[in-house]
């Protein structure tokens, strides 16, 4: 069986006391939770910002003409 | 709109193209038959409702929605999509780069690229996806009815199969195309595996007044004995959108997947399967995917704090009651009359009163609902 998979990634010591500060209170029992969890809500933020369309004009024809013949579109 | 999750749309059905020539090379291939669970799962891959998968997980990706409720790169995914097969067919099979899928009835449908064959340990699956291995559970059942080996690898679907409901199969494309033609800008997603009673209606036209637009969604496929048909939920929301909703403001198309009963970590399945159709947010009610008392009643609103990136928002309701003094639908926080005063929407009481061939009192169904479920003849899961 696969073991659970983790890095470790080095972070500047008062760093980390302020985010045991920040955490008291919160449910996170680690910092590396914690630090886990924010980055993920960044770098969806990020992503988030960076999203394109993801269909053709055409597409969006072909799409319309089923949706009316469906009655989901006038 | 949000993004499909993972950022791209997946889409593996074939081109008009390109078919002609793939089903002359299926012609030659070993094939496999899937029954409606999986058949599901393959047109939910290639249409893009399961994005990011563009296929069943092979073992990385596996163990680690077991593990840590993500993919291996890192998108979070709590549902297991995997495809079983048996030892004789798993050798079999080892010898094979491409192959057939066909449904129960023999017909081709899909191709396959194997990646890999692994065995997996059922009584993990269960402990992670179900969060216990009691046999009384339905999915740990299923798990252990499993058979041996798990099959990973990509899938394009070659042909259509015939769902029986075709006028409400929209695929993600055609909702993000039409939420963007209505021009909602918020959408909110409402799963749902029972016909409509004002409790339900309540916690959708509570959410309504916040958002653009609502995406009723119910689930199509195998449930478990003594749940409303398929054809009976669906005719008697439309009867309910018909009578009481805006035509503008609410939509339904159906969602072809089995229920698993994972509670927890099924709401968050469900969460990203309505951000794929094109969703904002996505209304979590008591004991959301739950069954008897395996989950607590709000482990899947809860689950949600794990998911900071998970893109789409939740929508918490409480359970409602009707309050006699109020004259509508309450819940304890606005609501300052006693309990005894209030009467719970409790599905078994009007399923009872409807197996009467009455019609339960206005104030917990409306007549036009209730009317549709006594003219059903069956009118649920034998």
């Amino acid at each position: 069986m696969t073991e659970k998979k983790y890095t470790t990634v080095s972070i500047p010591i008062p760093l980390a006391k302020k985010i045991k500060k920040r955490m008291e209170g919160t449910g996170f029992t680690s910092i590396s939770s914690y630090v886990t969890y924010v980055l993920r809500q960044v770098i969806s933020s990020i992503e988030e910002e960076e999203q394109q369309e993801g269909f053709s004009k055409e597409d969006e024809e072909k799409v319309k003409e089923r949706l009316r013949a469906l009655g989901y579109l006038d | 709109m949000p993004k499909p999750h993972g950022g791209t749309l997946i889409n593996r059905i074939v081109s008009s193209s390109k078919k002609e020539r793939l089903l002359e090379e299926a012609e030659s291939m070993t094939t496999l038959k899937l029954n409606g669970g999986l058949r599901k799962d393959v047109e939910n891959i290639a249409s893009g409702v399961y994005s990011p998968l563009e296929g069943f997980l092979c073992r990385d990706d596996f163990e680690n929605v077991l593990h840590h409720d993500r993919l291996s790169s890192d998108i979070p995914w709590t549902i297991p999509i995997t495809l079983d097969v048996d030892k004789a067919t798993a050798d079999e099979l080892k010898r094979e780069e491409e192959i057939i899928l066909q449904t129960e009835t023999g017909a081709s449908f899909a191709m396959m690229s194997i990646e890999e064959i692994y065995g997996y340990d059922k009584d993990h699956m269960a402990e992670s996806v179900y969060g216990t291995t009691n046999e009384a559970h339905p999915g740990v059942q299923k798990v252990r009815n499993m058979d041996d080996f798990l099959i990973g690898g990509e899938i394009t679907q070659i042909n259509e199969t015939d769902s029986g409901f075709q006028n409400y199969n929209l695929r993600p494309i055609e909702t993000r195309v039409l939420f963007k033609e209505k021009g909602w800008r918020t959408v909110v997603g409402f799963q749902t595996r029972n016909v409509p009673h004002l409790g339900h209606e309540y916690v959708q036209k509570t959410a309504l007044t916040f958002v653009d637009g609502i995406f009723i969604n119910p689930i199509i496929g195998e449930k478990k004995t003594g749940d409303y048909l398929d054809e009976v939920i669906l005719d008697s929301y439309q009867t309910l959108m018909d009578n009481y909703y805006l035509k503008n403001r609410a939509v339904m198309s159906i969602l072809q997947a089995e229920m698993r009963y994972a509670g927890p970590k099924e709401a968050i399945f469900h969460a990203i399967l309505r951000k794929n159709f094109g969703c904002t947010h996505f209304i979590v009610g008591r004991d959301h995917a739950g069954v008897g008392d395996h989950y607590g009643p709000y482990a899947a609103q809860d689950i949600f704090d794990r998911f900071p990136d998970l893109d789409i928002t939740p929508v918490f309701f409480k359970s409602f009651t009707y309050c006699e003094k109020c004259g509508g639908a309450v819940d304890g926080f606005i609501c300052p009359h006693g309990e005894e005063h209030r009467e719970n929407f409790s599905g078994t009481k009007m399923r009872k009163i409807l197996m009467e061939g009455k019609i339960p009192p206005e104030h917990m169904m409306r007549p036009e609902v209730a009317r549709i479920v006594i003219d059903a003849d069956p009118k649920f899961v034998e």
